[in-house]
């Protein structure tokens, strides 16, 4: 039986009423009293000295406020990097400043030079349009290959190099894994792109600057996932605001997927210029400022080996991967390729032996940074690519060769630095293998053949660390922040309950799954239960959503802060009662004496703790709200087994996904049908990279991709009816909910899956193909079987 | 955007003597020069709506021939030429997505010439007669390369007058992000003969395959396109597909199209 409330029950989203008809509030609706608009003048050039900006002409224009250049921040601070990783050396990364408003020199289309504060958004643009910029264009670095040869252009003259670290993880290892391949009998070598990616969640980022002269308090709107981190990036290190004086608020926020966690130049802009211009100012970015502003994700090159011993078990992997951070280090970029990606190359698999380097190179390009999913994906999908190759190298079934090299027993220390918890590999796997009815396949094939078409069968496990992370693990890995959530739950007399988060929601369901928790816990209807968060105002400092965390960690707070208020609550109970406390029982939304049929409610008891007039007053406190931060002790680990079947037109090189299935592991579960939706989402997006999407630049450093003409995003057409599964559930052991994370699997565990399938489907027309690169597009497909490679 | 005065005249004469004012140009359903005018790609100072006159819309049949006013929607076309020329219809159909196909106009296609559009494979595949406010220029004259045409400047598309074929069908491979076609080849079988026109490919726009015309003349099956290639040389070569990829497509899409035709 489906329950119909609390854990478990698919409650439906209670906001997407708000979402559906029109009335949420996101930061493009709040118009402040006075606005003012900003238009940033952006560098149309990748690479050039800024010789001169002449703003004069542009200052007497119709409707200027102020115009600002890079000159106008010289005496504050850059924007910050949240994340320091130490060497192969034990040397620190190089880290470039990262001016507002670019100074000296331009570095990537895009880069804002300039910024005019008018009457209007026309106005802005107009003056912006008579701004003289006067740019040296310098050789664009690109390639990072290239980027990191001796001699090659420098993205930023004061380092030493395009190099930003050279990363090996373990390093001790090294030679360890270098004797296993010599003594290997069988090494497969895969040289692989994980394709540069543009988040484009549906809502552009958006920033409201605001300066209150009477008090001195600065307030932004921005479209961000944690905006207490935004808070303390902004006003600690580029403006110089204490946290008291400063607010930061992200309302309904129109997705993120990781683009919305940094910290941009755009938010410290609107608030500095608020106090500057003594009035509101206000960015929203189009849809094209967006392509060359948010951050990027993925864009890694790799060259992967597997050492495989006689009897094909998996002896080491060592792997050699560049990523690309663009121009400048975006607030998590270091941390991706090493930290988020390095710890997760066992995969599913007992490997006894892993080297893993990285070099993060700077070149001409928009920064990346984390995208759903963040290190992850790119780590599951050179495995999982490797996996595959390994197997047909060998001439066995990919499923059996996974089998054979599953870890089977838990918790398991891998070799990379983490601890897997809890997991069922064989579990997830057999799930899978049932839904696809696998059997069924070479009929598929058949009928597909008949008309023309080859179809291919894909299949790859996936495993990713999430509910990030324990904040001395982090603080000794180079992260500059803390990874705790909080919560604070204030209930109120008449016993319904405000719980304010440091999560954030922009899509996720958090004001709907939330409540189920608390529900469950107090035995009170989910609508008595009210889910606020985004506004540092009002919610205890919160580090924000993304890995996914929310429910592992954010939810874990709320846990241990509902625990707080039901202690007390019993406390006041057992007064009421004249019971003693420990006899105390809830239930139901009532508290009773064990035993007997003496009872109180709920609601008697939140107003005895609001009215206290027969209360304990000696001994508590009256009142009932509770804070609580939760640092999780571990990593979750979800994990699952992924199939597509396609089918693929030899003539044309199109590629449709006829099938889709996903086992997954997200330990227990709050809302199964929120799950679901995430994790449609979230294969959506995955496919998406393995079909379709690409971010492009030319040698320039020009964006071909610079809008969705060329852009290619999936539609609903482009993708299956999703089977998908999490029945299997090896729930987390160090959380109080059990919980894992269900956010980013879609996009983790999905692109091998596609072009696995993709690789098996020309191989059955003919096509012997080793490795096909992402996007999977019509014409790579063609190109590939016709030897245009 | 930057700022422009608005016409809208009711009838093509004051279209056209509107037309005759200071850096003019007609808007018909905006689905390609809105777009341009806020990216300030384009400045003109007064724009002359076309969507007010009557005169300039409708689908009917005269003389044997399919008649289209200029300012006709392509979500109109499909509906209302399915009945006389189901091939032409069925191009309207797949046209963008139904917000374009509700704005967006046969004139406003045709005077842009889009290397990648649909319409002017459909025109010069039919051997349709453009008629303008002044003068009825054939589709083989009219399309002139990329995003160039015959019109002269301040002329208007008033109408486009089809042959109906026997047969016709248009087959189109969409670019992955925009869903124009990548290639799309339009077949249309006469009484007299076959004609094939080609868009997406080429980087003179939209062209007629004269060898798979007098292939298909003489035997009208796919077998006959057998060993005819185009050459990529001449091609679009982008990050959607090189040159030769495409040459390639246009046999493709070819063959397709004749054998859904018999
Ligand atoms: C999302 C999207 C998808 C699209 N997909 C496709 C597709 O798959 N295939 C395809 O073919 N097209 C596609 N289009 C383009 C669409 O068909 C346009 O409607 C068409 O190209 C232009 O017609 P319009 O009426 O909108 O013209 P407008 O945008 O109003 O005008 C276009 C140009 O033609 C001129 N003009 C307009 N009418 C006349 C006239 N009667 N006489 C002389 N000059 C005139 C204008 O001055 C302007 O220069 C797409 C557009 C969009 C926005």
């Amino acid at each position: 039986m489906p329950k119909d409330g609390g854990i478990g029950a698919s409650s439906k989203r209670r906001e997407d009423i708000r979402f559906l008809t029109g009335v949420g509030n996101y930061t493009d609706d709040i118009n402040l009293r006075g606005q003012a608009h900003v238009f940033f003048l952006r560098s149309d050039v990748a690479h050039g000295t800024l010789s001169n900006v002449d703003t004069s002409a542009a200052e007497s224009m119709p409707g200027v406020v102020k115009i600002f250049t890079g000159a106008d921040f010289e005496a504050i601070g850059g924007i910050p990097c949240g994340w320091q990783i130490t060497d192969r050396h034990g040397q620190p990364m190089q880290e470039p400043k990262h001016p507002v408003l670019a100074h000296g020199k331009v570095r990537h289309v895009g880069e804002p030079i300039a910024a005019v504060v008018a009457e209007t958004l026309a106005q802005a643009r107009d003056a912006a349009e008579a701004i003289v910029v006067d740019i040296d264009d310098l050789p664009a670095v690109v390639n990072m290959k290239d980027a990191v040869k001796e001699g090659a252009t420098k993205v930023h003259d004061d380092l030493t190099s395009n190099l930003c670290y050279d990363w090996g993880f373990v390093e001790e290892n090294k030679d360890a894994v270098n004797k296993a391949f010599e003594e290997a009998a069988h090494v497969t070598t895969l040289e692989l792109v994980n394709n540069r990616l543009v988040a484009n969640p549906m809502e552009p980022r958006v920033a409201v600057g605001d300066y209150a002269r009477g008090t001195g308090d600065h307030t932004l709107y921005t479209t961000s996932q944690n905006p207490h981190v935004i808070r303390l990036l902004m006003g600690a290190f580029v403006l110089g605001i204490p946290e008291h004086k400063l607010r930061v608020v992200a309302p309904d926020v129109g997705g993120g997927f990781g683009t919305k966690i940094f910290h941009y130049q755009e938010e410290a802009f609107c608030t500095f210029a608020a106090k500057a211009c003594n009035r509101p100012v206000k960015w929203t970015s189009s849809r094209t400022e967006a392509f060359m502003s948010d951050a990027h994700g993925r864009d890694h090159v790799t060259k992967i080996e597997l050492a495989l011993d006689a009897q094909n078990n998996f002896m080491a992997i060592r792997t050699d991967t560049y990523a690309n951070m663009g121009a400048y280090l975006s607030t998590f970029a270091p941390s991706v390729p090493t930290w988020l990606h390095g710890t997760l190359m066992a995969g599913n698999y007992k490997t006894p032996l892993i080297y893993v380097n990285v070099k993060a190179v700077f070149t001409n390009t928009v920064p990346v940074d984390a995208y759903r999913g963040a290190g992850r994906p790119e780590a599951t999908y050179q495995l999982e690519r490797l996996v595959d190759k390994a197997a047909h190298e060998l001439k066995i079934d990919p499923i059996a060769l996974r089998r054979q090299n599953f870890i089977t027993e838990f918790p398991y220390a891998t070799p990379v630095a983490v601890e897997y918890d809890t997991g069922d590999y064989i579990a997830t796997m057999d799930k899978l293998e049932e839904m696809a009815d696998h059997g069924g396949f070479a009929a598929r094939r058949a009928a597909s053949e008949a008309k023309g078409k080859l179809r291919g069968f894909g299949v790859n496990c996936y495993i990713e660390a999430c509910g990030i992370a324990p904040s001395n693990l982090v603080g000794q890995l180079g992260a500059r922040a803390g990874l705790y959530e909080s919560a604070t739950v204030r209930v109120n007399a008449t016993g319904g309950l405000v719980v304010m988060t440091g999560s954030h929601s922009h899509g996720q369901g958090h004001e709907t799954a939330f409540p189920q928790v608390i529900a469950d816990m107090i035995g009170i209807p989910e609508d008595m239960i009210e889910i606020v968060h985004g506004d540092t105002a009002n919610s205890p400092m919160g580090m924000g959503t993304y890995g996914s965390r929310s429910l592992a960690v954010g939810g874990s707070a709320m846990v241990r802060a509902t625990e707080k208020i039901i202690a007390k609550a019993k406390k006041i109970a057992s007064h009421l009662l004249e019971a003693s406390e420990g006899d105390i029982e809830l239930k139901d939304g009532a508290f009773s004496v064990a035993g007997t049929d003496k009872s109180v409610a709920w609601g008697d008891v939140t107003l005895a703790a609001y009215v206290p007039h027969n209360y304990p007053l000696e001994d508590l406190e009256p009142g009932l709200e509770e804070t609580a931060f939760y640092d999780p002790s571990n990593f979750t680990y979800p994990s699952g087994a992924y199939a597509c079947e396609v089918e693929l037109d030899p003539e044309t090189g199109h590629v449709a996904i006829e099938r889709f299935w996903a086992a997954d592991d997200f330990g227990n579960i709050v809302n199964p049908m929120i799950v679901t939706g995430q994790v449609h989402g979230g294969l959506a997006q995955g496919i998406g990279q393995a079909l379709m999407e690409n971010c492009a630049y030319d040698s320039d450093g020009q964006l071909l991709s610079a809008s969705y003409m060329d852009y290619a995003m999936p539609r609903a057409s482009d993708l299956p009816f999703y089977d998908v599964d999490h029945s299997c559930q090896t729930p987390c052991t160090h959380n109080p909910l059990g919980v894992k994370g269900c956010g980013e699997a879609g996009a983790i565990g999905s692109p091998p899956a596609v072009v696995n399938a993709v690789l098996d489907a020309m191989r059955s027309g003919g096509h012997d193909i080793a490795h096909i690169d992402m996007p999977v597009t019509p014409s790579r497909v063609w190109n590939a079987m016709n030897g245009q490679g | 955007m930057y700022n422009f005065d608005i016409e809208r005249p009711g009838t093509v004469a004051d279209a056209v003597s509107a037309l005759g004012r200071e850096e003019a140009q007609p808007l018909s359903g905006g689905q390609t020069l809105i777009p341009t005018l806020k990216a300030r790609l384009a400045a003109p100072s007064v724009l002359v709506s076309l969507s007010g006159i009557e005169e300039l819309k409708g689908v009917r049949m005269e003389g044997g021939k399919l008649c289209i006013g200029g300012g006709t929607t392509h979500g109109r076309v499909a509906r209302e030429a399915e009945a006389h020329y189901p091939g032409l219809a069925s191009l309207a159909a797949r046209i963008g997505d139904p917000a374009v196909r509700n704005r967006g106009t046969i004139g406003g296609s045709l005077a842009n010439n889009d290397p990648s559009a649909c319409y002017p494979a459909g025109a010069l595949g039919s051997g349709a007669t453009i008629l303008t406010n002044s003068r009825e220029i054939a589709a083989d004259d009219y399309f002139q390369g990329m995003f160039s045409t015959a019109l002269e400047e301040g002329e208007i598309v008033t109408e486009v007058r089809f042959p109906v074929p026997s047969a016709a069908r248009y087959e189109k491979f969409i670019q992955p992000a925009s869903r124009f076609p990548l290639v799309a080849a339009f077949v249309a079988r006469f009484e007299d003969g076959v004609r094939v026109a080609i868009t997406g490919a080429s980087n003179n726009g939209v062209f007629r395959w004269p060898e798979a015309e007098v292939a298909l003349s003489s035997s009208f099956t796919a077998d006959a396109l057998e060993g005819l290639t185009l050459s990529g040389d001449e091609m679009i070569s982008d990050l959607h597909g090189s040159g030769q990829y495409r040459a390639h497509l246009c046999g493709v899409m070819t063959k397709r199209a004749v054998a859904s035709l018999v």
